[in-house]
């Protein structure tokens, strides 16, 4: 081919290769670039993710100083942890002979094992934290009221299950520290009223050692195999899979009460 | 019609929305990489704990829980863990969940205000700071067997042996403990004209007084245990309280 012939050649070229590159762009997102009203909002109706918001919000609502931003916040963390907590568990066994030393090579062997060990343990605070900093503005802003009662509801249990996450996530690492902090827990479970052998009235439904709530949340008798097993369980899988199941119905009820809360 | 009417409403509402995209999607962005960065920092700088394996033959002491529930650990000085650890969690828990069906005041729906809705907010308030005071003292306060340091004090096996506790007679604590309730529920009913229980009728007022009453409660025999070395309140073969 001559020289000439490609120069005249190349703009066509370069239309075609757009051209397919656009058509391509068009089957993943269907909005264009432009900022446009109609793109704005098919930039969120278009996206599985971003659909969990309305295309519109009103003002108050986008501005921190009202939300605190501490429920998106919450919720950024769990992913956080979702993330970590699967990159954790390709190192990590739950077995009592095997735990510690997973841990211990994380800190001292794996690459960036100690950051992520360290992240997903901070990360953990914080969203219990962020958690409940969230419940307190809900709180002052009243946003708890009608319609949005059952959405509070939910909100309880998924600070209860924020706790019971970390909790649960404490006894992994079968270090003195976590032991003994479940030991403690262990003890005022043992105590229940009526369910606990240890508990008021534990008698009148024959509770003994062996057949009580405690045993049944560890397994055992003591703090042993089991106990481990079933936090890991609770812990990776059980207590996520419940949390994820509330997280959509609370986020979903957000818009079905209608949006955030604000004056009328 | 139906459609119209609602065009209608919609134009005398002050249309104040704007679009989600860029407006608010942008700050959950901004949001999510400034708490990313600050938890990279935090844990590049500070280290995860991990004290030594696991040894039911030697307890730590003090053994903790973690510090969020460290309030209710503290709270079985003053309690049986049946209580301490058993029914106050429940009941706070029952409570939260009960706080929007009990609280039936119209005003303050959907924005800040503390002075039309004082009593609500005093409640809460009083709640969530007692709470977070008890994780405070519960983690940073106690020391080994759980005794009592402050910040500067250096934590010490050797610390005078603790005043030795009683219970009080069973008919006196009874009475203690019913007066208290009774009193507690009649007390309102002479402020104001008993707007409260006028607010709230029947049926709430029982329940946000009992939740409020067994709150009180708690702080109160907190401090007849510190002031006057109480034990139990109610002690028998059964239950203690």
């Amino acid at each position: 081919m001559k020289i000439p012939d490609l120069k005249k050649k190349l703009p066509d070229l370069k239309k075609k290769l757009m051209d397919s590159v656009n058509e391509i762009w068009r089957t993943v997102f269907r909005h264009g670039f432009k900022d446009t009203p109609r793109n704005r909002a098919l930039i969120i109706i278009s996206n599985v993710w971003l659909h969990l918001h309305p295309t519109q919000v009103r003002e108050h609502g986008t501005k921190i100083r009202f939300t605190w931003c501490m429920g998106g916040i919450t919720f950024f963390v769990f992913l956080f942890e979702l993330v970590t907590g699967i990159l954790l568990m390709y190192y990590y066994t739950p077995d009592v002979n095997k735990a510690y030393a997973d841990i211990a090579d994380l800190m001292y062997v794996v690459p960036y094992g100690r950051l992520l060990r360290n992240t997903h343990r901070w990360g953990a605070h914080a969203m219990v934290i962020t958690v409940s900093i969230h419940m307190l503005r809900v709180f002052l802003s009243g946003s708890y009221k009608a319609p949005r009662q059952f959405n509070w509801v939910i909100g309880v249990l998924l600070l209860l299950l924020t706790f019971l996450l970390s909790f649960t996530g404490y006894l992994l690492p079968w270090d003195q520290l976590g032991y003994w902090a479940i030991t403690v827990g262990m003890n005022m479970g043992r105590a229940t009223p009526f369910l606990g052998y240890e508990g008021p009235f534990a008698n009148l439904l024959g509770m003994t050692i062996n057949n009580d709530v405690r045993f049944a949340l560890i397994g055992g008798t003591t703090i042993g195999a089991p106990a481990l097993l079933r936090a890991y369980v609770w812990h990776c899988v059980a207590i996520p899979l419940i949390a994820a199941a509330l997280m959509m119905i609370h986020f979903w009820r957000i818009r079905k009460d209608g949006g955030i809360s604000g004056r009328l | 019609m139906e459609i119209r009417r609602h065009e209608g409403e919609l134009a005398e509402l002050k249309d104040d929305r704007v679009f989600t995209w860029p407006n608010l999607v942008v700050k959950e962005f901004l949001a999510a990489i400034i708490v990313t960065i600050g938890i990279l920092f935090y844990s590049f700088y500070v280290d995860a704990p991990l004290s030594e394996l696991a040894d039911p033959a030697h307890a730590e002491n003090p053994a903790k829980a973690p510090w969020y529930f460290a309030g209710l650990q503290e709270q079985l000085v003053y309690f049986d863990p049946w209580y301490a650890g058993v029914v106050l969690p429940s009941l706070i828990v029952v409570g939260l969940m009960l706080l929007p069906y009990l609280d039936n005041n119209p005003k303050g729906n959907g924005y800040f205000t503390f002075r039309e809705r004082k009593f609500a907010i005093v409640v809460f308030l009083s709640g969530y700071v007692f709470w977070y005071l008890l994780v405070y003292i519960g983690t940073v306060l106690r020391g080994p067997y759980w005794t009592f340091f402050w910040p500067w004090q250096e934590w010490t096996h050797s610390f005078p042996a603790p005043a030795p506790l009683h219970n009080l007679p069973l008919p006196l604590g009874i009475a203690l403990l019913v007066g208290f309730y009774t009193v507690g529920l009649l007390f309102p009913l002479y402020i104001k004209k008993g707007t409260l229980f006028h607010n709230l009728d029947i049926i709430r007022y029982a329940l946000t007084m009992g939740l409020i009453l067994t709150m009180i409660g708690t702080a109160g025999k907190m401090i007849l245990r510190l002031a006057f070395n109480i034990k139990y309140i109610i002690a028998t073969p059964w239950i203690n309280i």
